[in-house]
């Protein structure tokens, strides 16, 4: 029987298989940001440990950065961190994207954008959204801080294999419903835990017709399903995307690789342990109303009543998340009003993300009460943006055009929502106090938080005429 | 790490689910470069009102629960951010044992880094439990060893744990010292197989 993508890789990286059902994995690329590593770099020090690969290891500052002067940083407990960062990739010679850097950015946009995210690669981070790697073939998930500081010292993990599970996207996406819909209406569907133990593979006639960005969108919220990892098989648009990329491989080498990278696909006679299917030319634009992820649905739809779910610690969830959210059962998602837009994230704070954001909002206005962001997701996007002039655009439509970070996603920075003021979000995750205590989170797709920002409520971005019609053609861009 | 073999403690109980990380310990106490002192910020959120005064609804605020170190939780405890800052809270607030009819990867992973013994139960076996932990002081042992659960006189649960990390708790052993041990075979993997046009995937 043959293997998936996943063994493929799995297997190629076992070092050492224990009796227990234990490997040893070796890590070929190890990303570092100030949140997860102060505590990795000080149990190496306190050990008297030093660092195995420096080579395979590349730190960046994201969480913590403010977005206005990244250079001020007014709280003192994360100027510390950023310090700490900085003094420890300093003393253990790790290559370093600091606020000064032009490679500077949020870990899974740089990561991809400077071509250290290659097919094949084993690739962790002290951070849940690392599975947006797997959008090239690698085997990406995130690890803990303790896991930060074995790879550190060793570049090994000792993992238990997961099981697969094949998620089969078919069809062509209708215009106006973008990848950020893909995963939130599968995660709708199925729930925040039915990836819990697995590694994905989205596979299916969907694939070829999504950039890589908008792969990297899909794999990015694997984690929100509850899969480590979700990974899709590389191609011709994955190698078009990497070429010329500044620490991907030239010459010979990379037509030596390429020729590597094209085995990295499931065998026909290969078997996942389970497989879900979904048409994706069905979905509509999707928003989320609840405080997770699955908590979400089709925007021609209404907020739902706790007695339509079977279960009752559903039903009490759904009831403490509607409370949570000020929103009464019945309400059509688009009478929903919102103060705040936030554009930006590991999630869809790329270029394609911006440029379609742009398209939404040319000439027009934000609405009156209304705050909104744009986040570039790395200092390439916002190089690319700019010379672009969507920087133009999101100004004169009265947007804030900011600095890269994670920003508004998790507000560690000084970017918060309010208590009780709902954010139209382009992030990945509406739980509790996410974007600050007491903040209402809607997640959504750039273009639908675009159209919020302007009509001050939820909108059916289908509906709106733009200028640039047809919206996004489905993997049709290029490398930057 | 101190190790983990048998543990008779005090229980408190969560009847929530999907408890996320946030929850656990919301961002703005990841700041810290410290690894130890979490306790005051765990549950953060939950725990206090906002002008700072303690939440008298919230579970873990009630009088019988007071010095727990065995937590009883809901399906899917733990998901959402890789944070191992929420495993540190619980742990530096008392906890030693979860119990969860299941938890997220990640925070499970992280769980066993730090003496922190996650135990699945069987949704059977879980619901069951929640109402008996209500309202009253309960005590539970757990025997690692054996992988037993007694939640009071005569009522026993087992279950299942991987043996790798079994080990690992019971010995209280440093997992990169365990790795160092190997390293004769991560220079080989290194030798042989690390070129990246030199791999070979099947």
């Amino acid at each position: 029987m043959g293997s998936t993508l996943f063994e493929k890789i799995w297997n190629q990286h076992r070092v050492y298989q224990s009796d227990d059902g234990q490997s040893l994995l070796y890590v070929d690329l190890h990303l570092v940001h100030e949140v997860t590593s102060p505590q990795a770099f000080e149990g190496l020090r306190m050990a008297g440990r030093s660092m195995r690969r420096l080579d395979l290891t590349f730190a960046t500052m994201d969480h913590n950065i403010p977005t206005d002067n990244p250079f001020v940083v007014h709280d003192p407990i994360a100027k510390r961190q950023i310090d700490a960062l900085t003094d420890n990739c300093r003393e253990f010679r790790v290559p370093l994207a600091d606020l000064s850097s032009a490679e500077q950015g949020i870990v899974h946009v740089i990561g991809p954008e400077l071509g250290l995210t290659l097919p094949g690669k084993t690739i962790v981070c002290g951070d849940s959204h690392t599975a947006t790697h797997g959008a090239f073939g690698a085997l990406a998930f995130g690890v803990g801080t303790s896991e930060v500081e074995h790879v550190l010292a060793t570049q090994c993990l000792w993992q238990s294999k997961p099981k697969t599970l094949q998620v089969q996207l078919n069809g062509k996406l209708a215009p106006g419903v973008a990848a950020k819909d893909v995963i939130l209406g599968l995660i709708a569907a199925h729930g925040i835990r039915f990836g819990t133990g697995y590694v994905i593979e989205y596979t299916g006639s969907a694939i070829p017709f999504l950039s890589m960005e908008e792969r990297m969108t899909i794999c990015n919220m694997s984690i929100e399903a509850g899969a480590r990892a979700g990974l899709i098989a590389p191609d011709g648009i994955t190698f078009a995307y990497l070429k010329g990329r500044a620490h991907a491989p030239k010459g010979v080498e990379w037509e030596k690789c390429l020729d590597d990278w094209k085995k990295l696909k499931t065998d026909v006679d290969a078997s996942y342990d389970k497989t879900v299917v979904m048409d994706v030319s069905l979905l509509s634009p999707q928003l989320t109303w609840g405080t997770n992820p699955g908590m979400g649905g089709s925007v021609e739809g209404v907020v739902p009543h706790p007695s339509e779910y079977a279960d009752e610690a559903q039903r009490f969830a759904v009831s403490e998340a509607l409370q949570y959210m000020g929103l009464t059962p019945g309400t059509k998602f688009t009478d929903i009003s919102v103060q705040h837009v936030f554009i930006g994230s590991c999630t869809n704070g790329r270029i394609e993300d911006l440029r379609v954001a742009a398209t939404v909002v040319k000439n027009r206005k934000v609405a009156p009460g209304v705050r909104a962001l744009v986040v570039p997701g790395s200092k390439g996007v916002k190089r690319q943006a700019e010379a672009e002039g969507l920087d133009e655009v999101f100004l004169q439509a009265g947007f804030e055009w900011r600095e890269p970070g994670c920003s508004m996603c998790l507000g560690m920075n000084p970017d918060i929502v309010p208590p009780g003021q709902r954010c139209a979000a382009t992030s990945n995750r509406n739980f509790e106090g996410r974007q600050g205590r007491g903040a209402r989170t809607h997640l959504l797709s750039p273009a639908m938080a675009a159209a919020a920002a302007i009509a001050g409520h939820f909108v059916d971005i289908r509906q709106w005429e733009l200028e640039q019609t047809g919206g996004v053609a489905h993997g049709t861009i290029g490398p930057a | 790490m101190e190790p983990l073999v048998r543990h008779k403690g005090k229980v408190a109980c969560l009847n929530r689910v999907n408890v996320d990380t946030d929850q656990i310990i919301p961002k703005q106490f990841l700041k810290r470069i410290e690894k130890s002192g979490y306790d005051p910020f765990l549950f953060y959120d939950w725990r206090y009102l906002e002008n700072g005064e303690i939440n008298e609804q919230f579970e873990l605020n009630q009088g019988e629960v007071q010095g727990a170190s065995i937590l009883v939780a809901g399906d899917n405890f733990g998901c959402g951010s890789s944070r191992e800052h929420a495993v540190w809270a619980l742990r530096d607030y008392g906890f030693r044992i979860l119990l969860a009819p299941s938890f997220a990867d990640i925070f499970y992973n992280n769980c066993f880094k730090n003496g922190v013994l996650p135990i699945r139960l069987n949704s059977d076996s879980w619901s069951k439990l929640a109402p008996y932990f209500k309202g009253e002081e309960r005590w539970m042992t757990v025997d690692l060893e054996r992988q037993e659960v007694e939640i009071c006189e005569g009522m026993v649960l087992s279950f299942e744990i991987d043996p790798h990390r079994k080990q690992m708790l019971v010995e209280g052993l440093d997992d990169i010292g365990l790795t160092m041990r190997y390293q004769q075979y991560i220079e080989i993997y290194e030798k042989e197989q690390m070129a990246p046009y030199q791999r070979v995937y099947d």
